[in-house]
């Protein structure tokens, strides 16, 4: 089937069977590899990617289901000599070790400030992330940088 | 030279350019042009026999290209996956290794165990292949209890009651004596959980043969490359080292599972040079569940004898290690050499004997994760002292303290095979109870009761050998291969530099880590120095990234190198001087002739060494370009204190952890901002293992714990803040003054969370993982 999707801002058209993800659209098609498949339960959230202002988990996402939408990856919220509020806040806090979990974490953070009206917490934080799965930080730095962009974020 | 990117700076990391806008480069974002695609068709039985197995179907699937199985393999030459450290039992005899065919042959030992691999144009064409193989198994009862495995069926035919081997170690008849003096004797008899490691980015492969070269490229998801190609190359027989390429490149996390040669690389570079066409995998996570290697899985008896004063006289201890089906790379040398070699801990303990039986079930091969061994050990040592301290009613600090080896006492050899080279416990400890306001506990544990709440704190104080390590002594234990560790510096024309590390990282930083070093010691920018690592193409043969050991070990094999590119400038520049070549030495970025005012900067004696006008030729080769070996002398002995207090619901169950204090001594530290998420990262880990974490097979070897939807990862809400800290006593023998941070958290964190649980329910033990309904039932009594 055809699918229409505006990816990063660039209308794109593929053809791609009934049956296939976005996150392989995304990853085989349009070679976007900075959305990653971590693991085949939606449980990790290494997939994550903003689905017309929401975040959704790629992997569970069909593509047929994307046709006509606006996704932003990864690869769309910023560059390293631009970064996103989020991106910086998760380079300045150590946010990271292995970077594998991160575009998924970074993604699933912008959209929990953008839907908090600036009150977050550390436990909202904690709850808000509790759909991402990461093995390197035990979460302290992320939790950190979370709050840090919220800051940024409202100040921007 | 003290500087904002120097050693003891928390420089900001550079490999997060990359993570943090979606262009890192893992193995599963590298393709090959005509890439076919492999699906491992896995054993759904624990235990079976394959009395045949028919392919016709799978071959004549659309898209299919090849279908293999193991005969396939063995018919072509491939061969067992070794183990690659050789125990010997107390009777002096070799443990013994059942053959380990990558692909099962005959027989099936764990589901999720391959027994054939099928090759598509598509992803989804091999795995239609897959499901029309026609395998006609002979399903046997399996053998998955640890506690009665030697009395079980015998699992391999050459493996007599399902035992790899029955080690020792230590002085048994002074043990003996020490418990017939003994004031007051501690028993405790401790489960340590399996534990299944996930990485968050599963494992990966990519196989390429050049055909006109002759040539093998895989790209795969490894903690140490050269190690993989040696395996690959020395006993799987898929083509000579010098034909073999193995390139790790950004790796999303290992813990110890990404070590191992497994069965799937293994078939892929095999199948690429079969097909002549590159062929691609990547684990789903039921496949990481299933048969990448587990951690842990240990049932423990131990004793702990103490005179009337509360000094330790003796400790025994009684192991039964899981090995799963088969013996993985280092699996041997978890529960022995890193584990028993541990169990002095930070005491001085006179005589301890322990022993280990390591025993095959029909579950997935157990090899080392985060800690390997030494959290083990730490949970023998520190849940018997807090017990102890219990049963003679005396403060488990103060216990501790009574027995701790002192300052004074360094080198310390303990009763069992290791030289402590520094350490000061008591330093760690007390700066852990002020940041756990100790003193204010009894106040605190009034207040939850009051609110129908229990509070309880427990300590744990740790050590563990890292640093691995001295080459010669894990030769004379078994170890099949060398542990030291290469570093390369190529000074570039322009004076920046480039370093090539056998190290590998895999989070661990160290594009950061070792450019703050090298930038520190010539006095360069520190974007001038760029780290390059994880291709056996780039780096001489290297050992890789475990056990703690790529800043004590392969850090210092950069500062060698360093230092032969220091001795090598201060010829130059005497030369370029006319000065006496002992009167230049090197100092903040600096040749330097002694009293007088002449210097070159490393930047004009590096150009010098390339475009050597005026330059020694007749006596010094061009270039500013040297390599060096490390091969440490000792392990290094990092240690510390954790402390953590827990609030438990008895009406729930439910664990919440007040607070957690870790303060570790590393020794020296080059980044404190990145020690510090190391040790968050493992503090996570090790709580995971007390109250979340558990690998269960049913009885007839079912996993059940084989999804993130069933294994209990540790969430951002299930865990705290981390208050952590830092003492310091350098190491002495080697540049840096180094020990390892990378397992620290996950080998002490354990024990401080059960202590502070059982604690709290004032009982003697709460089973692993201490999940609400275990808890309930110990707090009903139940």
């Amino acid at each position: 089937m055809e699918i229409k999707v505006t990816v990063n801002g660039a209308a794109q058209t593929v053809d791609v069977p009934a049956n296939t993800l976005l996150v392989d659209v995304l990853r085989e098609r349009l070679g976007l590899t900075g959305t990653h498949v971590g693991c085949d339960t939606s449980q990790c959230g290494a997939c994550v990617v903003h689905m017309n202002g929401d975040a959704v988990k790629s992997c569970t996402v069909l593509a047929g289901q994307a046709d006509g939408a606006e996704v932003t990856t990864i690869e769309g919220i910023g560059t390293p000599d631009d970064l996103h509020p989020m991106q910086a806040a998760f380079r300045q806090n150590h946010a990271l070790q292995c970077g594998f979990c991160t575009p998924g974490m970074i993604m699933s953070a912008i959209d929990l400030v953008q839907k908090s009206d600036g009150k977050l917490d550390e436990g909202a934080v904690r709850d808000g992330l509790e759909g991402n799965l990461c093995r390197c930080t035990g979460y302290h730095n992320i939790v950190k940088a979370v709050l840090a962009a919220q800051q940024n974020m409202a100040a921007a | 030279m003290a500087s904002e990117t120097g050693i003891g700076a928390s420089v900001l990391r550079k490999e997060d350019a990359r993570f943090i806008t979606g262009m890192g480069r893992y193995t599963d974002d590298v393709g090959a042009h005509g890439q076919t695609h492999a699906v491992f068709a896995r054993s759904p039985h624990a235990r079976a026999r394959i009395n045949g197995l028919d392919t016709a179907a799978a071959a004549a699937t659309e898209g299919v290209v090849a279908v293999f199985t193991g005969a396939d393999l063995q018919a072509d030459g491939i061969g067992d996956l070794p183990c690659g450290w050789t125990v010997h039992s107390k009777d002096g005899e070799p443990m013994v290794v059942p053959p380990h065919p990558p692909i099962a042959v005959e027989r099936v030992n764990y589901v999720g165990e391959p027994y054939a691999v099928v090759i598509g144009e598509t992803l989804e064409a091999a795995k239609n292949g897959a499901e029309a193989l026609d395998a006609d198994f002979e399903e046997l009862p399996a053998v998955v209890d640890l506690a009665s495995a030697a009395s079980a069926d015998r699992i391999h035919e050459t493996v007599p009651n399902n035992q790899a081997y029955d080690w020792e170690l230590g002085d048994k008849a002074a043990t003996e004596a020490a418990f017939a003096n003994a004031a007051h004797v501690t028993a405790i008899d401790i489960v340590n959980n399996r534990l299944i490691p996930n990485a968050i980015e599963p494992r990966a492969a990519l196989g390429e043969y050049d055909a006109a070269a002759g040539t093998y490229t895989l790209h795969t998801t490894s903690q140490n490359p050269h190690l993989e190609r040696l395996v690959l190359a020395a006993f799987v027989n898929v083509a000579p080292e010098a034909r073999l390429r193995v390139i790790s490149p950004d790796v999303g996390g290992g813990f110890g599972s990404k070590i191992f040669v497994y069965a799937e690389e293994t078939a892929v570079i095999w199948a690429a040079g079969k097909l002549r066409r590159p062929v691609k995998w990547r684990a789903e996570r039921s496949e990481s569940f299933l048969a990448d290697a587990h951690g842990r899985d240990h049932v423990t008896h131990a004793e702990l004898a103490l005179d009337g004063e509360g000094a330790f006289l003796g400790l025994r201890v009684q192991t039964k290690a899981n090995m799963g089906a088969y013996l993985s790379t280092f699996a041997s040398s978890v529960p022995t050499y890193l584990y028993g070699t541990l169990l002095a801990g930070q005491y001085k303990t006179p005589a301890i004997y322990v022993e280990v039986q390591s025993l095959f079930t029909n579950t997935a091969p157990v090899d080392a994760y985060r800690g390997a061994g030494r959290p083990e050990a730490t949970y023998v040592v520190e849940r018997i002292v807090e017990t102890a301290a219990r049963e003679l009613g005396m403060d488990p600090a103060e216990l501790r303290r009574r027995n701790f080896i002192q300052p004074g006492d360094f080198p310390y050899e303990t009763p069992v095979a290791l030289t402590y080279d520094t350490g000061d416990y008591e330093a760690s400890l007390d700066r852990a109870l002020e940041h756990a306001d100790y003193a204010g506990f009894a106040a605190r544990k009034a207040a939850s009761e009051a609110a129908g709440k229990k509070r309880g704190l427990g300590f744990s104080c740790y050590i563990e050998a890292c640093g691995l390590a001295p080459s010669q002594v894990a030769l004379s234990l078994g170890a099949g291969v060398g542990l030291f560790e290469v570093g390369e510096v190529r000074v570039d024309v322009t004076g920046s530099a480039t370093v090539v590390t056998g190290s590998h990282s895999h989070g661990q930083s160290h594009e950061t880590t070792f450019a703050q070093i090298v930038s520190d010691r010539f006095g360069i920018p520190f974007e001038n120095v760029t780290v390059l690592h994880g291709d056996t193409g780039r780096s001489d043969y290297a050992l890789g990234t475990y056990g703690s050991r790529s800043l004590a070990v392969g850090g210092s094999a950069i500062i060698k190198a360093t230092d032969k590119i220091i001795a090598k400038g201060c010829k130059i520049a005497a030369h370029m001087l006319e000065a006496d070549e002992d009167k230049v030495s090197f100092e903040d970025g600096s040749f330097t002739v002694a009293d007088s005012n002449q210097s070159l900067t490393f930047g004009e004696v590096a150009f010098a060494a390339y475009v050597p006008a005026n330059y020694p030729l007749e006596e010094l080769e061009p270039g500013l370009s040297e390599k060096a070996f490390y091969d440490p002398p000792n392990f290094t002995y990092p240690a510390g204190a954790h402390i953590c207090e827990v609030e438990v619901d008895p009406d729930t169950g439910t664990v919440r952890i007040d607070r957690f204090v870790a303060v570790d001594d590393f020794g020296h530290v080059v980044n404190p901002m990145i020690v510090e998420g190391q040790v968050h990262g493992g503090l996570a880990q090790g709580i995971g293992q007390a109250l979340l974490e558990h690998g269960v097979y049913d009885d007839t070897g079912q996993l059940l714990s084989g999804s993130f939807m069933d294994y209990t990862m540790p969430r951002a809400d299930d865990l705290p803040n981390f208050t952590v800290d830092t003492t310091v006593t350098p190491c002495t023998h080697n540049p840096l003054g180094v020990k390892g941070c990378g397992e620290a958290g996950a080998i002490g964190s354990t024990a401080a969370v059960m202590n502070a649980v059982t604690d709290a329910l004032g009982v003697a033990s709460v089973p692993m993982p201490a999940t609400p309904e275990t808890v309930w039932r110990a707090a009903q009594g139940a």
